[in-house]
């Protein structure tokens, strides 16, 4: 494949990730503060953001698995995992992580389980996509081409 | 000692030209994502930033003691903006401003709020205790380009400053200020970047500006 072609593919596939509703403008910004004095920015956070999650979602399900759960702790990982997805911009899991805070609220055991579930899937499945997408950003850098990053503007 | 009504326009000139100073902002926040977030959008807008992960440990840097002491050595000369979330476990954001409000050196120096929930009585409780703003996260570099603005600006000849603040015009203060010499503060209505041309008039003229 060259360059060309590869950026094509990378503007396809950030456009439907978009608009299937993995991602959101804020991952737009975490691009545009992409420059040559910080050129892994991306990369960076992206992993950031995917050691935290799994750590908070550890957390979870260990919380969860309680005989007395403990609803305050529950919110507070809750909190901080949509605060990080909605900081990057993964929409799915930021909106699956609000349901999850109403339950908690509600002090609703079952319901908070069966949110970790919808958590944990979106979550893996953005993960998933984020790492398609970098790898194609890697494949194009290597190959001596820039992210088109302004074709995303739709 | 009052240098004039602001002086010639080409010591303004002068002085915007030589605003090469880096305004050191602390950033607190206990996400580390949102941490490597802002203060990537600080470094972008020519900021030095230092972060601190919660309340206490901001207070700490601040040479500020829990309870409010001021320490000798300190960072105060150093930090010409605070901004912190709302919701941090142990001291929240608006308790960290109190404390920063509380101190006798440090509660000139603009502290703003971010936080993820638009409540407002939230936004309300943060203004009346000080906060020069409350901001939405996720920050985008635009919200940060307005920060840039509650900086001072360094009229070195002179020893103006200027700063602009969200919220109700108050009025002209006179007096000495660290680290100025001396020092001017004028407040307007939020806005974007005065340009050069309206500084000087401002400065001359600070009771018109208020009215725009």
């Amino acid at each position: 494949m060259d360059v060309g072609q590869m950026q094509r593919t990378w503007v396809e596939y950030t456009k439907s990730l978009f608009r299937e509703g993995f991602l959101d403008a804020q991952f737009t910004q975490l691009q545009l503060l992409q420059d040559e004095s910080n050129p892994d920015f991306v990369v960076e956070v992206v992993s950031l953001f995917f050691e935290d999650s799994e750590r908070l979602l550890n957390d979870l399900a260990r919380a969860l698995d309680q005989q007395i759960v403990d609803f305050k702790r529950v919110d507070a990982h809750v909190h901080q995992l949509k605060g990080s997805s909605s900081s990057i911009g993964a929409q799915r899991v930021k909106n699956a992580c609000i349901a999850f805070r109403n339950f908690c609220e509600e002090q609703n055991s079952e319901a908070c389980l069966k949110c970790l579930h919808q958590v944990q899937q979106e979550y893996y499945l953005v993960k998933n996509k984020l790492e398609t997408l970098i790898r194609l950003e890697q494949q194009i850098v290597a190959a001596g081409g820039s992210i088109p990053i302004e074709e995303l503007s739709f | 000692m009052e240098g004039g009504n602001g002086g010639s326009c080409s010591s303004m000139e002068k002085v915007m030209g030589n605003y090469g100073d880096q305004p050191h902002v602390l950033a607190v926040d206990d996400n580390l994502i949102d941490r490597k977030l802002v203060e990537k959008l600080l470094k972008n807008s020519s900021c030095k930033v230092t972060t601190a992960e919660n309340g206490l440990k901001a207070l700490e840097y601040l040479g500020l003691g829990v309870d409010g002491r001021n320490k000798l050595d300190t960072n105060v000369s150093k930090v010409n903006l605070i901004i912190t979330d709302y919701c941090m476990p142990g001291m929240t954001g608006y308790e960290l401003l109190k404390k920063i409000k509380e101190s006798s050196i440090m509660k000139e120096v603009p502290v703003v709020i971010m936080s993820y929930e638009n409540i407002p009585t939230r936004i309300t409780k943060c203004l009346e205790e000080g906060a020069q703003m409350f901001m939405l996260k996720p920050l985008k570099q635009s919200d940060v380009k307005k920060l840039r603005a509650f900086v001072g600006f360094k009229l070195s000849t002179q020893g103006y400053r200027i700063q602009k603040f969200c919220g109700k015009p108050t009025d002209c203060k006179v007096g000495l200020q660290w680290p100025y010499v001396l020092c001017r503060t004028i407040t307007f209505h939020m806005r974007d970047t005065l340009a050069q041309h309206e500084l000087q008039p401002a400065i001359a003229n600070p009771t018109k500006a208020l009215c725009r």
